[in-house]
């Protein structure tokens, strides 16, 4: 499991197909900073095709708070959330996303996982989710590693690198 | 099983990649998903899959299951994030070029190029869309840098040259089309990823025709589009079919919500829906049964090619023999570097008797097939000045490679003392025809 997988720093520039795929099979509740009532923003299709998968994904943007976006009341600030998350998913820029992590790493109870969008990378707050032992993927979305990892993406002539003699799911 | 610090070999990505036991039935080899459409689950879904907001089947313009296990087999194979599989490889050609160009956006090509091409390029891509394309001597990168207008979209070269025996320096084109900010595109055709992996030596996308090696019974017409998913569009505005609003799609900007998936999914969303060019889910299904034996034909091929051309270099009536894997070749040296495994299937060779023996000998053979193809089982033959070249200048034709006394082989699987023999008893007659005039 990946939670076996703390310690040792990840290598951000590659993460194995087993770290992905624990995480997103361990997470039930996600925190989605930077989420638009916009419907073709890139948050918003992620929130859509992650509700449709079965997670929870909870709304966080000041500029939204108070609105419902697809049927989750959206709040301010990480610590205006009044549930427990699993995941963390920063929908900002790199910079913004340090000062996100540490609200993150404020939270009672944390987060297991910090999630940085495609194109969104900071190191130094990755060091510091790290070393309190939460798991951090960066650079990375997880509408893309749900259908990658669940035979969803070749769907589209896109490059799962999954190579297996098993029959798939049905998808939901 | 996959180890992403490794990868599987190339044999295994051959037979498996894209493909697993149907969910529906266990079905081992990938159905043959003959149908235009797919059903909705409800309303909600239908805007989901119509927005882009869910990976899903709408209609077999757009994403077929058969044809997508084509092209993430191909994907896989190139090294490359996404594909786009086509009607053709003219058709791939045509989408590659389609999510960047406009009228008065130019291209860079190399001027040894498929004579098909030549006409695409250079004489409808202008006419109907104002797609201009300058040809360059290739055997000099700088020559691309030159050619380099404010108006300059992509590069585009073959790895290993139709008809024959030319191999491009695909890393130093790939760093000049770096330097001055465009993508270079390769035909790996001739060579398909077995012997050659353009990504992997910089090129932004690679595109082939499925027609040749890779389908490799002659049975299938078809085209794919390869990304590698590293060319950054965004580093100007001279993208913008990928980068800027879509207005098809409510203002989506497909590099920044699918990063570097975003060409792939243009290349359906938008390539596919406006120009129709799909494959057809039977020409797929017969691709990938090609495909899972391309490393070993491949293998033979070239062998077999490689024997024919040291007969034909010995030859009386034959003048010159251009096949990239001879020692006296021009571009031996390129092959060693960019065709480790072989110098690929295809020749050409000049006949002492010219234009007239070169028509005796596609009149005489009797094992090789003459026609206009190439990548068949078969051994084929043509004679491109009085067919595909036809339609070019005799000078334009000589600058493709295909003057009056050449000749192009495309050397097929059977035993070679058989394909050696076809050849000499062929030469036989025209050599008496060369002596005559």
């Amino acid at each position: 499991m990946a939670r076996n997988l703390i310690g040792p720093r990840m290598n951000h520039d590659s993460y194995p197909d087993a770290y992905v795929k624990a995480i997103l099979d361990t997470t039930k509740t996600i925190a989605m900073v930077g989420a638009s009532a916009n419907w073709n923003r890139p948050s918003y299709f992620a929130m859509k095709y992650l509700q449709g998968k079965g997670f929870r994904v909870l709304p966080v943007n000041p500029r939204a708070a108070g609105q419902a976006i697809l049927g989750e009341t959206c709040v301010a600030n990480l610590n205006d959330l009044t549930e427990q998350v699993d995941m963390v998913d920063i929908f900002r820029n790199s910079d913004a996303a340090g000062a996100i992590v540490d609200e993150a790493l404020a939270m009672a109870p944390r987060p297991r996982t910090i999630w940085m969008q495609l194109g969104v990378r900071n190191d130094a707050a990755a060091q510091r989710a790290e070393s309190q032992g939460l798991q951090v993927v960066m650079n990375r979305c997880p509408k893309i590693e749900y259908a990658r990892l669940n035979g969803e993406l070749g769907w589209q002539g896109l490059n799962s690198r999954v190579i297996s003699s098993k029959r798939r799911k049905l998808a939901s | 099983m996959t180890d992403q610090s490794k990868g599987p070999g190339f044999n295994t990505l051959a037979i498996h990649a894209g493909a697993a036991p149907d969910p529906a039935t266990g079905a081992r080899q990938t159905p043959i998903y003959q149908t235009t459409s797919f059903v909705f689950d409800d309303v909600d879904d239908a805007a989901s899959l119509f927005n882009l907001q869910k990976v899903g089947f709408i209609y077999s313009r757009l994403t077929n299951p058969t044809v997508s296990v084509l092209e993430e087999r191909m994907a896989a194979l190139e090294g490359g994030v996404g594909a786009t599989a086509t009607s053709s490889g003219h058709a791939a050609q045509l989408l590659a070029l389609f999510p960047f160009m406009e009228p008065g956006a130019e291209i860079v090509a190399a001027e040894k190029l498929y004579g098909g091409s030549i006409n695409q390029f250079g004489n409808s891509f202008p006419r109907a869309f104002g797609w201009n394309t300058t040809f360059v001597d290739a055997d000099d990168p700088e020559n691309f840098r030159k050619a380099v207008t404010d108006n300059t979209r992509a590069f585009f070269i073959e790895s290993l040259a139709n008809p024959g025996g030319v191999v491009s320096d695909i890393a130093a084109i790939a760093k000049i089309a770096h330097e001055v900010g465009v993508p270079l595109i390769v035909d790996n055709t001739l060579a398909t990823p077995y012997l050659c992996q353009p990504l992997a030596h910089g090129a932004a996308i690679v595109v082939h025709s499925t027609t040749k090696f890779l389908s490799g019974n002659g049975t299938s017409i078809g085209g794919v589009v390869v990304d590698g998913g590293k060319f950054d569009w965004s580093q100007s505005d001279k993208f913008k079919g990928l980068t800027a609003e879509d207005p098809g799609y409510h203002g989506l900007k497909f590099t920044e919500t699918f990063g570097e998936l975003g060409y792939t999914i243009h290349g359906h969303a938008v390539g596919l829906r406006d120009l129709g060019v799909n494959q057809q889910p039977q020409n797929a299904f017969l691709t990938l049964l090609g495909i899972e034996t391309l490393a070993l034909r491949m293998e033979r091929h070239c062998s077999n090619a490689q024997a024919v051309a040291a007969y034909l270099e010995r030859h009386p009536g034959v003048d010159w023999v251009e096949y990239a894997g001879l020692d006296g070749s021009q571009y031996k040296a390129l092959a060693d570097r960019y065709l480790p495994n072989g110098a690929g299937a295809v020749m050409t060779f000049g006949l002492k008797g010219g234009y007239d023996a070169g028509i005796k000998l596609v009149e005489s053979v009797e094992l090789f097939s003459h026609l206009a193809n190439i990548g068949d089982a078969r051994s084929l033959i043509i004679h491109p000045a009085s067919t595909t070249h036809r339609q070019l200048s005799e000078e334009a034709q000589k600058v493709a490679g295909a003057g009056p006394d050449v000749v192009r082989l495309s050397i097929g699987l059977e035993a070679i003392d058989d394909i050696i023999a076809d050849l000499d008893q062929g030469l036989a007659k025209t050599v008496p025809a060369a002596a005559a005039e």
